[in-house]
């Protein structure tokens, strides 16, 4: 069993927004936990909560029309419940995040020595001078070359992969115990996400730092997280430690997610078969479902899905799936 | 960098010949006869048109307008029909009060209009902006004589905290010239300030939303400095923009404002060498606003460089 102690932990969190036309539930009662220096991957398709469940632990929807219940704690607080001024604190300091688009997260008119620097000057005080050294050496930590010529460009002199480097020295700078990352490599080429992956491996062991990774790419999910949690809609569907989730999906969304990974070659060993997919669209998260979220999609799902909505149950050891019909393992 | 002014300021040659152009026939062009106010009203036609001669009014337009750039060429802006003084004597005369009017109105704006726009914008929707914006429209819509005779009024007449009219040059100390120019200054500034808050809260609005203020919000920076230091550096290129283009304004205001709280400046000058068909002194004048206005637009043009390191020339 994990014996490290509870990091975060995330309790029936729904972030709602208001719109003309309803509430969007984009976040409803999801509850996971995160452990010290663990990595944790939230998995899902676009639009299923899992980026809006990111931002909302660092409190970054914009309120209103968002609107954040449950509770979030994080070392013995509740961060839903501080202060604007006690969560800045927060922010870049003790949780950092990084996000998908290093080409337009940075701000183009700001030395990346400048971007780097404001962390350390606003959590420790640093001044501008040691800021900038600093940075020097945050840079050089995410392997980008140069560091002293560096430190002086703009985001636009550096390329996506180079961004994403900074990205990662600013959040890395404060040495946070926690660093969320939403899909940090969707937008690089494949050869520099690999990169980014590798360095985030190292950093999380030097710094050692809890990581929230929000992704849609199982492979990455393979490659770095130790536990997984599913979503779906707004909902959290399945979680379990990485290899038993791909050894033995127990949710029919899950596996439908892990049957629609092409798999390299499948055209040269003579199968032709199509990408298995899962048909059907997300619902919407405007209306209430009073059954199984995922009923309309399900090749399983039967009546009684359509009317009473699964909880979370423990199928095996560390593993709980949201299905009438996943069948239980003698623990 | 170099290379690029002296390339702008040279560009600027060809600008000012069509404006020299348009200038001169337009006076060409419009009713009245300068020969005729010099001979006033019991003048017969013969006197009329003896002194019309004199002034050389009688030759060919483009006689006429070959003279009048070959003198400006040489430096030489020709000589007042009415006072006999060179038009350059004229003009340097009456430079400092428009300058001093148009230099407080520009501060005075900016750092209104600035700081306004950006607090829309970031409480936008609320009371405030709606505040803001309505006194936008006012600015727009309210003429410059109507607030300056208002507040002249009021904060001159009525409650006597500022002089009514009148100038004191800034060699007789920092507050008289200061003081006289506060009213004037507000009067014309209301347009200024409106379109500069305006765009500075329309700009601010699209960079709000932009990734880098997540990241920034992100990093725990406060409120300040996401807004001043992260978004206003990055919506600063269209505020210069339309700081510079508003100098057109000012230009064209202060010849009213000049009227209405009687300041002796360039203004005032134009608005007389009109009435007298002073044609020399209007041309001067007019050049004189065109090569200003195009020069402030090259420095704008050369501040984006120093807002945005993506800009280079």
């Amino acid at each position: 069993m994990d014996n490290r102690p509870v990091l975060l932990e995330i309790d029936n969190l729904q972030t709602h927004f208001r719109t003309m036309d309803g509430v969007n539930r984009a976040v409803d009662g999801v509850s996971f936990s995160v452990r010290s220096g663990e990595t944790l991957a939230v998995v899902g398709e676009s639009g299923c909560g899992k980026s809006v469940t990111a931002m909302s632990i660092l409190r970054l929807i914009p309120e209103p029309p968002g609107k954040i219940a449950g509770s979030i704690r994080f070392g013995g607080r509740d961060l839903l419940k501080l202060s604007d001024r006690e969560m800045r604190q927060i922010r870049g300091n003790e949780i950092s995040m990084i996000f998908q688009e290093p080409m337009t997260s940075l701000n183009p008119v700001l030395t990346v020595g400048r971007q780097i620097g404001e962390t350390l000057r606003l959590h420790q005080g640093m001044s501008a001078a040691k800021a900038e050294e600093r940075a020097v050496e945050m840079l050089r930590l995410v392997g980008i070359p140069e560091p002293g010529r560096r430190v002086r460009e703009y985001p636009h002199q550096l390329s996506g992969g180079m961004r994403q480097r900074v990205m990662i020295a600013i959040a890395l700078a404060c040495n946070p115990k926690l660093l969320i990352a939403d899909e940090p490599t969707t937008a690089l080429d494949v050869t520099i996400q690999a990169q980014i992956l590798d360095l985030m491996r190292d950093l999380k062991t030097s710094v050692g730092a809890a990581i929230v990774l929000i992704t849609h790419d199982l492979g990455v999910v393979a490659e770095v997280a130790e536990r997984v949690v599913v979503m779906y809609a707004g909902k959290k569907v399945e979680e379990a430690p990485v290899g038993e989730l791909f050894r033995r999906p127990k949710h029919p969304y899950t596996q439908g997610l892990l049957g629609s990974v092409p798999r390299l070659g499948s055209s040269l060993t003579g199968e032709t078969s199509r990408l298995a997919e899962i048909p059907g669209l997300v619902p919407s998260l405007k209306q209430k479902i009073p059954g199984c979220v995922f009923a309309s999609r399900c090749p399983k799902a039967t009546d009684f899905c359509v009317a009473v909505a699964p909880g979370l149950e423990l199928k095996a050891p560390a593993h709980v799936a949201a299905c009438h019909y996943a069948e239980k393992e003698a623990a | 960098m170099w290379a690029y002014i002296v390339r702008r300021i040279l560009a600027t040659i060809p600008v000012m010949a069509v404006v020299a152009l348009f200038v001169f026939s337009l006076l060409y062009l419009a009713p009245g006869d300068p020969a005729a106010v010099i001979a006033g009203d019991q003048a017969t036609p013969e006197d009329v048109e003896r002194i019309r001669a004199s002034l050389g009014l009688d030759r060919p337009y483009l006689v006429r307008f070959g003279e009048w750039v070959w003198n400006i060429a040489r430096g030489d802006l020709g000589i007042s029909i009415f006072t006999n003084l060179p038009v350059s004597t004229m003009i340097a005369q009456r430079v400092e009060p428009t300058l001093s009017l148009c230099l407080i109105t520009l501060v005075l704006a900016v750092s209104v209009a600035v700081p306004l726009g950006v607090v829309a914008a970031w409480k936008q929707g609320t009371l405030v902006d709606r505040a803001v914006m309505g006194f936008a429209v006012l600015g727009f819509s309210v003429p410059v004589f109507v607030v300056g005779y208002l507040l002249a009024y009021v904060f001159a007449l009525e409650l006597d905290w500022f002089p009514v009219q009148g100038y004191t040059p800034f060699s007789e100390g920092v507050l008289p010239w200061l003081e006289n120019l506060v009213l004037p200054a507000i009067a014309l500034g209301g347009v200024y300030i409106a379109l500069i808050a305006r765009i500075t809260r329309a700009t601010m609005l699209e960079v709000l939303s932009q990734d880098y203020i997540r990241t920034a919000r992100a990093k725990g920076a406060n409120q300040r400095s996401i807004l001043f230091l992260h978004a206003l550096k990055n919506a600063a290129v269209p505020i210069v923009t339309v700081v510079g283009i508003g100098m057109a304004l000012l230009i064209g205001g202060a010849v009213v404002t000049e009227s209405v709280f009687a300041i002796p400046g360039l203004g005032r000058l134009t608005v007389d060498a009109i009435l007298r068909r002073d044609y020399p002194v209007i041309q001067g004048v007019v050049l004189l606003f065109s090569f200003v206005y195009v020069l402030v637009n090259l420095l704008i043009d050369l501040l984006y460089t120093l807002f945005d390191p993506r800009i280079r020339y």
